[in-house]
């Protein structure tokens, strides 16, 4: 257990070097890209431009410029270039909306999927099932910007049933919290369902066809519990890795298009403004932040396929 | 206590209807060791395996009868054959790596057969019950083991532990599916021993399905030989192997290496493969791989007594048993596949 955080660990920086330096350079690369061109306005004059490159540090060789930032970072000094907020800051506020979704949506999804996967699994080849492949396909191919959008227009901006969009958070008003996280929760779910539901349903299939399947019906014990006891928890392993991944990249503001067409000012949405405007620094962050919990949610997804087979030894 | 009786098992598959098993017969007294033996695809598995309603193909379709203690098994309920599983009739299947669940500890899959069957037992008397049936089969360190995944069992092991979960509810009838066809052949011994012991001590009956006459022998006490869906001959296990009535059997037992005669060339083996169980030959089923095959054979023979001096022993082919003695040993068992000259 030790051996393996120590190496979950040192993997983790090198991931996060490793992404840090591409994203950096990338942006190097960008034509137009400029900081200090940008910072200085369109109708500056060389003097300024020059003036702003030095204050910024923009004349120095790269690899400097980058260990600049980096120590920015970690000492929470890092200032964006356009609205000239410090990240660190700013992502701290943005994070409660981006929870919010991540965790509520995570569990919704792996709810459903998993129920609907072993329903579609159990009714297999019925009217049933083919009736939620259909509403799996069609939620997996609907991109979110256009599920999003119909539903407030529907139920928020036609109706009134939900809020048009927006934050409140938890503390404040748990109710209104609620309701406004609803509709993106539904959202961002609708296509890890169907896709969740479509891999379970054929790990389901391809575990009721195993020997130990038959053994447990030949015991005696109920169909239930043959479902669940023996069927279902080793049918689990694709699903928690598939969940760990998604959920950190939710969480690392992986659901971009959500928070922006609910503007629910959270991480994602800030990525993508940041993004569009080329501003270097709270991209590096958020980048680093989501890889963050890519890498470790995937180290904790090791620890529970470790829990759910006993012929997986961590390391 | 089983009487089965015309039993025919159907799949319903993209090449039309499988007859799998198509009017087999046989019963099992307490204390008796009945083997079912045929090639793979002969039905011998699906026999079983429809006794207790598990016939695993979707579609699967079973008439006829089968009775335990009178009771009918193929028109009984989901809910009485749960009852029925595992507590009067306990199954073995052929390979113990992935017959036990490998994220559940032994112990655990064994507690659960006895949970299922009987009520009201403490935690306690369960634990105990565990280890108590995981020494009556020589895992050694029982108690400590209890607790093991079936991945650190050895393959003999993990069959020790399939029987003894077999054993849990003190079954009547034990139902072994090719239960040493994975194992190394001394394993293979200890296990069949240790049945054999078992069936002696708690006089339940067993239903051994195999493809291997060597396990027939050292622990069967009659023997059915099946192909293509049908039995083919059955009688004691005497009388199958001193004196086998149908060319079948005879190129079955040819089959087995021997070391008390010389050495064949080659180990003869019968010619051909089984039919494809959608389109059976017409006739005797056997007909087109038999060597001795004549004008009678394009009518069914049925499965009756043809022999005056052992009344039990029947079979299902044409031939006069006058002829069936010439023939295999003139031809012998081993010239059965090498030849196929036609003989009378």
């Amino acid at each position: 257990m030790a051996r393996f955080a120590v190496r979950r660990t040192f993997s983790m920086l090198l991931v996060l070097f490793a992404i840090s330096v591409l994203t950096f350079l990338i942006f190097q690369a960008i034509p137009n890209g400029d900081p200090a061109q940008r910072l200085a306005g369109r109708t500056s004059t060389p003097e300024t431009v020059a003036a702003i490159r030095r204050t910024w540090g923009f004349d120095k060789p790269i690899y400097d410029q980058y260990l600049l930032t980096m120590r920015n970072i970690f000492t929470g000094k890092v200032i964006s270039y356009t609205q000239e907020v410090n990240v660190d800051r700013q992502i701290a506020q943005d994070l409660p909306p981006t929870l919010s979704l991540a965790i509520g949506a995570g569990v919704i999804w792996l709810a459903l999927g998993v129920a609907l996967g072993l329903l579609s699994a159990v009714k297999a080849g019925g009217l049933v099932d083919r009736g939620l492949t259909v509403l799996a396909l069609v939620g997996i191919s609907t991109p979110v910007f256009l599920i999003g959008a119909v539903m407030l227009y529907v139920l928020a901006y036609k109706l009134g049933i939900f809020p048009n969009g927006g934050y409140v958070g938890l503390t404040s008003n748990p109710l209104q919290w609620f309701t406004h996280m609803l509709l993106p929760w539904a959202a961002l779910s609708m296509l890890f369902i169907g896709f969740y539901s479509r891999v379970l349903r054929s790990n389901v299939l391809d575990a009721m066809n195993e020997d130990y399947v038959r053994t447990a019906r030949a015991k005696g014990i109920s169909e239930r519990r043959v479902l669940v006891r023996h069927v279902l928890r080793n049918s689990m392993l694709p699903i928690v890795a598939l969940w760990g991944l998604d959920f950190a990249a939710t969480i690392g503001g992986g659901a971009i298009l959500t928070e922006s067409v609910f503007n629910l000012q959270g991480v994602g949405q800030y990525a993508a403004q940041s993004i569009g405007q080329l501003d270097v620094p709270p991209v590096l962050v958020i980048v680093m932040f989501g890889s963050f919990f890519v890498v470790l949610l995937s180290a904790l997804t090791d620890i529970v396929f470790a829990l759910l087979d006993p012929r997986i030894r961590l390391s | 206590m089983l009487e089965v009786e015309d039993l025919r098992v159907e799949f319903t598959t993209d090449e039309g209807v499988v007859r799998a098993v198509d009017g087999v017969s046989f019963s099992l007294a307490e204390g008796e060791v009945l083997a079912i033996v045929g090639e793979s695809g002969s039905g011998k598995s699906a026999t079983v395996m429809s006794v207790l309603g598990l016939t695993r193909a979707a579609g699967a379709r079973v008439q006829g009868s089968a009775r335990l203690f009178g009771r009918e098994l193929v028109t009984a309920s989901e809910h009485e054959l749960r009852g029925i599983r595992g507590a009067e009739i306990a199954m073995v299947f052929q390979d113990p790596m992935s017959a036990l669940n490998p994220v559940q500890r032994v112990g655990d899959q064994i507690a659960e057969q006895i949970r299922a069957h009987e009520r009201g037992l403490s935690r306690a008397q369960v634990d105990r019950r565990v280890v108590e049936l995981m020494e009556r089969v020589a895992i050694p360190r029982a108690r400590d083991r209890v607790r093991d995944y079936p991945h650190e069992f050895s393959g003999g092991m993990r069959q020790r532990v399939m029987i003894a979960m077999a054993l849990s509810c003190s079954p009547r009838i034990l139902i072994a599916d090719e239960p040493t066809t994975a194992l190394d052949v001394t394993i293979q011994a200890q296990i069949l021993e240790q049945l054999a012991r078992l069936g002696e001590e708690t006089r339940m009956g067993i239903l051994l399905v195999t493809h291997d006459l060597g396990v027939v022998a050292d622990i069967a006490d009659r023997v059915a030989v099946m192909y293509a869906g049908q039995i083919v001959e059955d009688g004691t296990l005497d009388e199958l192997f001193y004196d086998p009535q149908h060319p079948y059997t005879w190129g079955l037992l040819g089959s087995i290496p021997r070391v008390d005669r010389e050495r064949p060339e080659r180990l003869p083996a019968i010619p051909g493969a089984p039919p494809s169980l959608a389109r059976t030959p017409h006739g005797c089923r056997f007909r087109p791989r038999c060597p001795h095959r004549f004008e009678r054979c394009e009518a069914p023979p049925p499965l009756e007594l043809r022999l005056d001096d052992s009344p039990g022993h029947r079979d299902r082919c044409w031939l006069e048993p006058g002829d069936k003695r010439r023939l295999r040993l003139v031809g012998g068992q081993v010239g059965l596949a090498a030849g196929g000259t036609v003989i009378a």
